[in-house]
């Protein structure tokens, strides 16, 4: 394990009841600083992966650090509270207004008001949402909203370490791009360490500095975007057919235009 | 409209005060021990299986039998607590009427705050969980603010079931707007019936309408919405408490079984404890069941039983003594089992007969009950609810071998018309009632004697024995009535005239 490491993941295993294992010795190391994309479909053990990072879940074997320290070691809530959570299906509260839903964990930590209120502006300006949105409800922002809601909720706190669940898979392609490539400088600008699950290729390509890609538990390929590009297992080279064929008809269509 | 309905209205503040009163305490306490219980069994599902097991079955109860099985209970808790804490209170009226509405209100709000909370989108625990949340906290801010809708429509049906069954309370000695309703069906004062079943539900519809309001204002977080609301719940129950907390307590308390006669004779006594100076309330429709442990254990002062009836139910007895005799046994009895003063006979029986349409009873050459057991086979008879369990009925049909060919149980109060119309051939009477003359029935004689004297005994509880100043009220009432005078109380009493004015009647035909 490097010293740099934000979070480290070694040999885990996550058994169920059934003794079906959802991960099997998994080992992948997350530098501070890096946005590192796992890829893999459903049921490749993804979500699981990210839960046992802030202790959703806990592993059946090996062990999962945070900043050097033993995840098992740490108390489950101050341990979430620390770390942004952007969820696969939002999971804004209804109930709650956007100010309330972004302010959430800091209230949770005992802020005051007022710093409340200036860090809910703070963060809609980062989103890039208008500060009115403020005193709406989620269910009058469109998906895209909700989601730059979700982001803005995941930093509220400050944390170094932001977790995504398929952030943006629910959004249609346009809004989708936008909203990674919004984030991506905001991890940037905000000198995060990033972990995001996808099934999409294609937006791991474009957002991550490494990816990792899992299938049925374990860790198949593992690199830098560049590394996908000719890797030899072929569940990966599966994965990497669609971009590569969007990116050849792409490539002569503006071949024809240019000519 | 006639009297009858500002007679109505004159009582409203009493009744819809006391049921406010017990219909909020049983509320409170169901919802006090609905909540908790109902989040402890959110994660234990073999607790919550047996909670809502539990809650239904009590739901399966009818409210009558469930109020009134609170009374013994509670007696025999009131007497264990008097002999080891020394503590007395009163197991009737208000507090098996509360213990016994709060249990009916359970079902509800224990089920819909559990499913209301299990009903939560996943989505939002996993994410207040994922956000930092302690499980407490998740519960707090989370599941419970989006379960809110369906634990108040819980809350609303809860609410609207008590009021509703707390006009039941009426005969376990809790005054309530079912007072109106017994009283009514006993008197047939349909104005009394209709008054108070309108006014039970006009009271529960506009309850559920406030609570519907508050939880409207708390969904739409609207804080001046819930406060407008909430002062309308408030105000709405202050100005129906108000003129019952208001009004003087305290006084001595008269006992009267669910018919007429019962309620006659109480406004009588109340008549005369005031004239003597005593300020006296009543507890009408106490079932008879309740009401004679109600006088031993000092729950009410007094009230008028029948030997008979004590007689057969108290003593077991069920051969038939002469009339004196069955008093004096009966006398001697309550005095050493249950210290309670028999200051003896008003003067008439009302005793159980059997009853039918003079017509019939002569075309058949019906005269006397022998006469009627050969020709039963053919013919119905109807009893109250009471009559087919009563040991009376078994001396009877012991005696004179009689089969009918159906019985039905009806009303009391059906039966005479019934008789009268011929829709049945026999009925179960008394022999005080006005009515037997009014729907042009005979009596039937008892030449077996097999029926027990009923001889109407003014019964004094045991902490009043020594009480001369109530005893004197009361005294002059002994040996006054003689059983014509009782059948007009009851004939008019059955014709639209209150309790209360027949009582007036009845107090200057019989002087002082």
């Amino acid at each position: 394990m490097t010293q740099d490491a934000a979070i480290a993941v070694e040999n885990v295993s996550k058994r169920f009841g059934d003794g079906r294992a959802a991960l099997d010795e998994v080992s992948l190391t997350i530098r501070k600083g890096e946005l590192v994309a796992v890829v893999g479909p459903s049921g490749s053990g993804k979500t699981t992966l990210l839960r046992l990072i802030n202790r959703l879940a806990d592993p059946s074997a090996g062990t999962v650090s945070i900043g050097g320290a033993d995840a098992a070691c740490l108390d489950p809530v101050t341990l979430r509270r620390s770390i942004g959570y952007v969820f696969q299906e939002v999971g804004l509260f209804p109930h709650m207004t956007v100010a309330e839903n972004i302010a959430i964990t800091p209230r949770l930590l005992g802020w005051d008001k007022a710093r409340m209120a200036a860090r809910v502006d703070e963060l809609l300006g980062l989103v890039r949402l208008d500060k009115g949105y403020g005193a709406r409800f989620p269910h009058q922002l469109s998906g895209g909203e909700r989601q730059r809601v979700g982001v803005a909720r995941a930093l509220a706190a400050g944390p170094d370490t932001v977790l995504m669940d398929e952030p943006f898979a629910a959004l249609d392609p346009l809004t989708r791009d936008a909203l990674g490539q919004d984030y991506r400088a905001l991890h940037d600008k905000l000198g995060l360490t990033t972990l995001m699950i996808t099934h999409d290729m294609v937006e791991a390509l474009g957002l991550a500095d490494r990816i990792a890609v899992l299938l049925d538990g374990t860790v198949v390929a593992e690199g830098a975007p560049a590394a996908m590009i000719d890797h030899a297992h072929p569940y990966v080279r599966e994965l990497m057919q669609a971009p590569r064929n969007i990116a050849r008809r792409v490539e002569g269509l503006l071949a024809g235009k240019e000519r | 409209m006639d009297g009858r309905f500002a007679d109505a209205l004159g009582r409203l503040p009493d009744y819809l005060g006391n049921h406010v009163l017990v219909s909020v305490a049983a509320l409170a306490l169901g919802l006090a021990l609905s909540f908790p219980l109902a989040l402890a069994a959110l994660g234990r599902p073999t607790l919550r299986a047996l909670l809502l097991a539990g809650t239904s079955v009590v739901q399966t109860v009818p409210g009558l039998a469930l109020l009134a099985l609170f009374y013994p209970l509670l007696l025999a808790v009131a007497a264990f607590s008097e002999r080891v804490l020394g503590l007395s209170f009163s197991a009737l009226g208000f507090l098996p009427a509360v213990l016994a509405l709060a249990l009916y209100s359970m079902l509800p709000v224990v089920r819909n705050t559990i499913t209301g909370i299990l009903g939560v989108d996943g989505a939002a625990k996993q994410a207040a969980i994922g956000v930092g949340m302690t499980e407490g906290q998740a519960l707090r801010m989370v599941e419970l603010p989006l379960a809110m809708p369906v634990i108040m429509a819980g809350v609303r049906t809860a609410a609207v079931w008590v009021i509703g069954t707390a006009t039941l309370s009426t005969p376990i000695g809790q005054t309530s707007l079912g007072n109106y309703i017994f009283a009514g069906l006993q008197t047939q004062n349909w104005v009394f019936v209709l008054f108070g079943c309108v006014a039970a539900a006009v009271l529960a519809l506009l309850i559920d309408q406030l609570l519907a309001q508050i939880e409207r204002g708390y969904t739409a977080r609207s804080r001046a919405r819930m406060a407008a609301a909430a002062a309308g719940l408030l105000i709405t129950l202050l100005a129906a408490l108000l003129p019952t907390t208001m009004r003087a307590g305290g006084g001595y308390a008269i006992g009267a079984k669910p018919f007429g006669e019962q309620y006659i004779l109480a406004a009588l006594m109340q008549d005369r404890l005031r004239a003597g100076g005593l300020a006296a309330g009543r507890r009408d429709g106490l079932g008879s069941a309740v009401i004679l442990d109600a006088l031993a254990a000092g729950d009410i002062d007094a009230y008028v039983d029948y030997s008979g009836t004590i007689w057969a139910n108290q003593l077991k007895r069920t051969d038939v003594l002469p009339r004196a005799e069955v008093l004096k046994a009966v006398t001697d009895w309550l005095k050493a089992e249950r210290g309670i003063v028999t200051l003896g006979g008003l003067g008439f029986e009302n005793a159980y007969a059997l009853a039918m349409k003079r017509e019939r009873a002569l075309a058949l050459g019906v005269k006397s009950i022998a006469d009627l057991a050969r020709h039963a086979p053919t013919l119905s008879i109807a009893g109250d609810y009471e009559f087919f369990s009563r040991p009376e009925w078994k001396a009877i049909r012991d005696a004179y071998g009689l089969s009918f060919d159906r019985e039905r149980q009806m009303q009391a109060e059906l039966m005479y018309p019934a008789a009268g119309a011929g829709e049945v051939d026999v009925i179960s009477a008394y022999t005080s009632d006005g009515r037997i003359a009014e729907f042009g029935l005979v009596v039937l004689d008892d030449p077996r004697q097999a029926i027990p004297p009923y001889d109407a005994i003014l019964l004094v509880s045991p902490k009043r024995a020594d009480n001369q100043a109530f005893l004197a009220a009361l005294r002059p009432l002994v040996g006054a009535i003689d059983v014509e005078t009782m059948r007009e109380a009851n004939r008019r009493a059955s014709t639209g005239a209150t309790p209360e004015a027949v009582a007036r009647w009845l107090d200057e035909k019989i002087g002082r």
